[in-house]
């Protein structure tokens, strides 16, 4: 695909990129602004990178001279809201098992508990699955760690922007998002021990006892009766002190009680990731108040993962539990999903677009405690928006623009 | 349209005053949007199916309907023909062991399940014939079978589209070569070796071949009977069809030149390379049937696979496929793989070509399912929508005039959408990436 969005400029200016601190406008036939409906000849005004007007063109007017980008739908920057982009790389070469590169950074097999290990030290902004995925929309992603151990290591919330780690953060100031834990068959599987799920629990709730205590001794108001800095604790001492989170990965329905369980005992906050026997336990999941991030829609139906459903985003929609979709971690052919066509599936089944598109946008904003800034388009929001041809769940569309912080970053269709 | 209307009428007449008992288990499908593939679009289109194959069809005005035919009405509804996936790995059948990279005496059919909930989820993506194929690491990994998903019967021979799998060529040959196939020996350590192996064993095969053809009659002058040898005189005598996994565009050509050496023509599977040689395939009459996939990567052979593969071949002259290699897509989801090839510039038409008529010409049966016209397997589906639309589900799936999914049965319907206990059954299956690495 080499066509191009429709760039027109009023009167004269840059043709190329667009320097931060100009007004930009985009228009689109339909502008969903993520949280409502949607808006027939709608403009998103821009300047600085944020947002500053959004309405139908009747109302919002076009200053002179701006570069306005246009095209028939307009949508909110997409938010994968659990993925291991620049973490697992294209070329799923993995060292430890005797690749000749390395760029599985996701996982560490070393041990099963590792909250230590930092996503922003796995994080390639260049990684090409990056640019994939913002070239199909995608703006904002929570990756670093992925599943398969029982603590993998840290998250963090991500721009698809930049050339380094620091440029992309979301917030320079949290690195740290939320602590990756995984419950089920592939942590079994991938390390001696734990060799069953009780041992698996065991093992988190001992590790957790050792972290309340510490968090206790931290406290203490003689610095010279706080412990010496020990990088497991601290973290684990950060998520009981509820200055980060934990993602817990939980598919089966034993996981995710165990998950409910351990947040129970330990009172810390969390977030439940894959949840594939979650229709079974809706008011379980309801009950303990706990947002879902929703395995990808056309996960393989396997393993712990067996009774997936196209229709469970659906359930979970009814019963009222907070969800965003996710492109999560996969190991082969292809290499990562697209949560675009993850929620497209959504559709397929009968949820409303704009529903759907919330899974992506406002939805999953709101569950990384990030919609103060992203989700949604409207005054003071960062301009982050995609622009498509057509329906953006058709799978015959084409994603023909992409602007992040008012920056367009992707100017050709796929 | 003159001459259609009365063959179609003559056909349908003829059928009905012959042998009423015939017309009686005619049944005829009304209203729908029928793309025969074989010919245009047909609004508000008539199809008559008996006997397992479809009589006539044609606009609903010119198309007549045997006395005492059961009529029913699709008003609203799109059939397509039944999709053929000429790759899949339904059922886990297995292949060739570590023993030998070339094995062609091992057959699919020997450990097909079809009892397999997989074989109901194809049914639920519109797939009604499929090659069942074996893994990729081997050069030579065994003798493919294709399958018609009848749903009724309990062994493999139900399904089965040769009559006697002791004597006829019932499948293909897989043959794979890049990376997938390297390892310690026996196996390859390099591409070069790889296609020397290949080359040494048809070489074989061809002094086998005329130590047959020599001996004639004489059955004390034939050599010892060899199975995999059997196979492979099949091949050079353009029986059974070569379907090879290669990804990179010098592999794809590594097929094509072992292909001319020996004097077949292989299907070439996966192509992810293969718009950077659609001229050459052009050139050499290859077809290609391509998997079409959400990202690149994965492995370092699909780290250039685009969706403009599918339009950068039509436009060379390469006839395209588009496969599952279910478990890499899910088989309910073949449509929407085909979508993605629209996206990147095919037409909705030639999408659903590469769908049908194209694969099953590839698995050399274009001549029995792929198209809706008369005389061919009544193999189709019933769609709420356009083909290539994100909100068409599959609403029915019919196999030789008989219904085999229906989306308003609760047990199709538990396969179709997944839930509990949808793929119960299925066995030990254990996926590259599940664990997290």
């Amino acid at each position: 695909m080499t066509r191009r969005i429709l760039i027109s400029v009023f009167l004269l200016g840059a043709a190329a990129g667009l320097a931060h601190g100009e007004t930009v406008a985009v228009r689109g036939d339909w502008v969903y602004p993520g949280n409502g409906p949607a808006i027939p000849d709608g403009v998103v005004l821009i300047e600085n990178g944020k947002v500053v007007r959004v309405g139908p063109a009747g109302e919002v007017a076009i200053p002179a001279g701006v570069q306005v980008y246009s095209g028939a739908v307009v949508t909110p920057g997409l938010i994968d809201a659990h993925a291991t982009l620049g973490t697992s790389g294209i070329m799923n070469s993995n060292a430890a098992q005797g690749a000749s590169g390395q760029d599985q950074d996701q996982l560490e097999t070393s041990g099963p508990i590792q909250p230590e290990l930092r996503a922003v030290d796995a994080y390639n902004a260049r990684e090409e699955l990056v640019d994939w995925a913002r070239s199909l929309g995608v703006t904002t992603a929570h990756t670093g760690h992925g599943p398969g151990a029982l603590v993998s290591g840290q998250t963090a919330i991500v721009k698809l922007r930049g050339n380094t780690v620091d440029e992309a953060l979301f917030d320079p100031e949290r690195p740290v998002e939320m602590i990756a834990m995984t419950l089920g068959t592939s942590v079994i599987r991938n390390f001696r021990s734990p060799g069953s799920r009780p041992k698996a629990i065991a093992m988190v709730r001992a590790e957790l006892l050792k972290a309340r205590a510490y968090a206790e001794k931290r406290k203490n108001a003689d610095v010279e009766k706080r412990p010496g800095r020990d990088l497991k604790m601290e973290i684990l001492a950060d998520l009981l002190d509820k200055k980060i989170r934990a993602l817990v990965t939980a598919q089966t329905a034993t996981d995710i009680l165990g998950a409910i369980r351990l947040g129970q005992e330990f009172g810390y906050d969390w977030v439940l990731d894959g949840a594939a026997d979650a229709h079974q336990l809706l008011a379980e999941i309801k009950a303990a108040g706990v947002p879902v991030l929703l395995h990808p829609t056309m996960t393989r139906a396997v393993g712990d993962l067996k009774n997936a459903s196209f229709t469970t985003a659906a359930k979970l929609a009814e019963a009222g539990i907070p969800f965003a979709l996710q492109s999560g971690f996969e190991g082969y052919v292809p290499k990562t999903r697209l949560v675009l066509f993850e929620a497209a599936m959504l559709v397929a089944h009968g949820m409303s677009t704009e529903r759907a598109l919330q899974t992506i946008t406002a939805d999953a904003a709101k569950i990384l405690r990030i919609d103060g800034r992203v989700g949604s388009l409207a005054a003071g929001k960062d301009a982050d928006l995609v622009i498509f041809d057509g329906d953006p769940f058709e799978y015959t569309s084409h994603v023909c623009g992409v602007l992040i912080d008012g920056v367009a970053v992707r100017e050709q269709c796929r | 349209m003159k001459s259609l209307r009365i063959a179609v009428g003559l056909l349908a007449a003829g059928l009905a005053g012959a042998s009423p008992g015939r017309a009686e288990e005619a049944v005829a499908f009304r209203g729908a949007t029928v793309y025969p593939v074989a010919g245009p679009r047909i609004p508000n289109a008539t199809l008559v199916v008996s006997g397992g194959k479809v009589v006539a069809v044609g606009p609903t005005d010119a198309v007549v309907i045997p006395p005492g035919a059961v009529v029913h009405d699709l008003t609203g509804r799109v059939v397509i023909p039944g999709l053929v996936d000429t790759h899949t790995h339904l059922s886990g059948a297995g292949g060739a062991d570590q023993s030998t990279a070339l094995d062609p005496t091992v057959r699919q059919i020997d450990g097909v399940d079809i009892r397999s909930p997989q074989f109901l989820k194809a049914l639920s993506g519109g797939i009604t014939t499929v090659n069942q194929m074996s893994g990729s690491g081997h050069l030579m990994s065994g003798q493919t079978v294709y399958l018609k998903l009848r749903r009724a019967g309990t062994r493999v021979e139900d399904w089965l589209l040769c009559a006697d799998p002791a004597k006829d060529v019932c499948g293909g040959m897989k043959m794979a070569n890049g990376t997938n196939s390297m390892g310690d020996p026996p196996f390859p350590g390099s591409r070069a070796k790889s296609a020397a192996l290949a080359r040494d064993l048809f070489i074989k095969a061809q002094e086998y071949q005329k130590k047959v053809k020599a001996a004639g009659k004489d059955a004390g002058k034939l050599p010892d009977r060899d199975l995999g040898m059997d196979a492979l005189v099949e091949i050079l005598e353009g029986r059974r069809i070569v379907h090879f996994h290669s990804h990179r565009h010098d592999d794809i050509l590594t097929a094509v030149r072992l292909g001319k050496e020996f004097g077949f023509t292989p299907v070439i599977h996966h192509g992810s390379e293969s718009g950077r040689v659609a001229a050459e395939l052009a050139a050499a009459g290859v077809p290609v049937s391509l998997t079409v996939v959400d990202s690149p990567g994965g492995k370092e052979e699909a780290l250039h696979v685009r969706w403009e593969n599918a339009k950068e071949l039509r436009d060379a002259g390469v006839a395209v496929a588009i496969n599952t290699d279910d478990w890499i897509t899910d088989s309910r989801l073949l449509l929407r793989s085909a979508a993605y090839t629209v996206r990147a510039g095919l037409s909705p038409e030639e999408a659903l070509l590469a769908l049908t008529l194209a694969p099953a010409r590839m698995l050399g049966l274009g001549d029995r399912v792929g198209s809706l016209e008369p005389g061919k397997d009544a193999d189709f589906v019933v769609l709420s929508g356009e083909p290539f639309a994100v909100r068409s589900l599959v609403q029915e799936t019919w196999v030789e005039g008989k219904k085999v999914f229906d989306r308003t049965e609760p047990a199709d319907l538990l396969v179709a959408d997944g839930g509990t206990g949808a793929f119960d059954g299925i066995g030990e299956v254990h996926l590259d990436g599940e664990d997290g690495r």
